[in-house]
């Protein structure tokens, strides 16, 4: 078996006496793009910050590709962007490149300014000067210099107007496909992940409620329509079913079961069965 | 170049989106053999997805054979139009069939309708000649 890029067992993090995040299991392959969802307050970024290294887990363990992480030890493979873009405001864009030069000790320069230039940023502008997208544009080349063997991206478009959160996306998912390093972003807008990721995690009051392939899921679930008249004669468990006067609704997850006649079987999208499964709330397992 | 589309929310998997727009480009003769596709990375860039979507949809393409990868090349479709219809009638049948569907449409179908329809014709029919075949 090959190496898993994230690792984590019972993962935990205590706020006090609450848990922003709760025995978090989770097994991730090498260049998977994955996309974290929830409410506010689910545990997005608490998990994002443990991957990061930016967090001490409070319970559990860690391993990135193979290695155990621990706290307080530099993670080089790791670079991390927030949807602030934090960096330095006064600084200009060289100036800015330069210092995050000397920060880290892995660093390809060459990059770094040839993806500034490229997106046209001019490199004397002060930092705080720029746009929003072109300062998320210049915090996610820093990220992409560092060489991560992960990228981890919280709510990396929050603050952004539709046309610079296409840009951003659309340059992340191009450097995706010539470095292949593994990709954990953060998002409440559900249906941007379906084109975004391939892996999916749901997370709801700090616990992993979904997790898995994007396509397995997607054919995994399926919607069933019909007269409610006939609703026991469905065979199968179903997530969920709703009345509507004479037409039921059914949420099913595994084998499509054979159907009574008026019945018909519609594909769900992402966002359908990310909705559901955070409504249901509790874990839902079906044996793999 | 061929342009992919991505339509979210459909209920169809991503990678499957894009193969069966090829398939189907292929099936209608927009796309012939030795025309190449995008890059990995273009299409990634153009249609702002995940490039493990693009490659998995280009992996099952190939499997299907309907393109071939040529390493350090690019990805180029391996087979022609398998109806092997002339342009002229594929024409006629595509404009009868655009009537159709605006009859379909004036009558107050919707697009899920009308594919229950054709799906349902096409199944009665399939049945039947392969009745007559035994």
């Amino acid at each position: 078996m090959s190496t898993a890029a994230i690792a984590t067992q019972a993962l935990g993090r205590r706020y006090g006496r609450t848990w922003g995040l709760r025995d978090c299991t989770l097994e991730i392959g090498e260049g998977r793009v994955v996309g974290l969802v929830g409410p506010n307050g689910a545990g997005k970024s608490t998990l994002l910050n443990l991957l990061a290294g930016l967090l001490r887990p409070s319970a559990g363990d860690l391993e990135l590709f193979g290695r155990p992480v621990r706290p307080g030890e530099p993670t080089d493979g790791v670079a991390y962007l927030d949807q602030r873009h934090s960096l330095y405001e006064s600084f200009r864009v060289r100036e800015m490149l330069e210092a995050a030069r000397r920060l880290n000790r892995r660093w390809d320069h060459h990059a770094a300014l040839d993806r500034v230039r490229e997106l046209g940023i001019p490199l004397q502008h002060r930092v705080g000067e720029l746009s929003g997208g072109q300062r998320a544009q210049v915090a996610l080349s820093v990220a992409l210099a560092r060489r991560p063997e992960l990228l981890v991206l919280d709510e990396p478009v929050a603050s952004l107007d539709p046309l610079a959160r296409r840009d951003l996306m659309g340059s992340l998912m191009a450097a995706k496909a010539d470095h292949d390093c593994t990709v954990v972003l953060s998002s409440h807008v559900v249906s941007e992940l379906e084109r975004l990721c391939d892996h999916l995690v749901v997370l709801d009051h700090g616990r992993v409620v979904l997790s898995g392939d994007v396509d397995d899921l997607m054919a995994e679930h399926v919607r069933l329509t019909g007269p409610s008249s006939t609703v026991d004669e469905v065979r199968g468990a179903p997530l969920s079913c709703e009345r509507r006067g004479d037409a039921a609704t059914m949420l099913i997850r595994g084998p499509r079961p054979a159907l009574p006649p008026g019945w018909r079987a519609e594909p769900v999208s992402l966002e359908d069965l990310v909705l559901h499964h955070l409504a249901a709330g509790l874990p839902k397992e079906v044996a793999a | 170049m061929f342009e992919f589309r991505f339509e979210s929310g459909s209920g169809v998997p991503p990678y499957l989106q894009l193969v069966r727009q090829v398939e189907h480009a292929v099936r209608l003769g927009e796309l012939k053999r030795g025309d190449r596709l995008p890059t990995v990375k273009e299409v990634a860039r153009q249609l702002v997805i995940n490039p493990n979507t693009v490659q998995k949809a280009y992996r099952e393409l190939d499997h299907r054979g309907i393109v071939r990868g040529r390493p350090g090349m690019g990805t180029f479709v391996a087979r022609d139009d398998p109806a092997g219809v002339s342009p002229e009638r594929q024409a006629q049948l595509r404009a009868g069939f655009e009537r159709w569907i605006n009859e379909a449409r004036a009558s107050g179908l919707t697009a899920a309708d009308v594919e229950a329809l054709v799906s349902s014709v096409l199944l009665r029919i399939g049945k039947r000649s392969g009745k007559e075949n035994e």
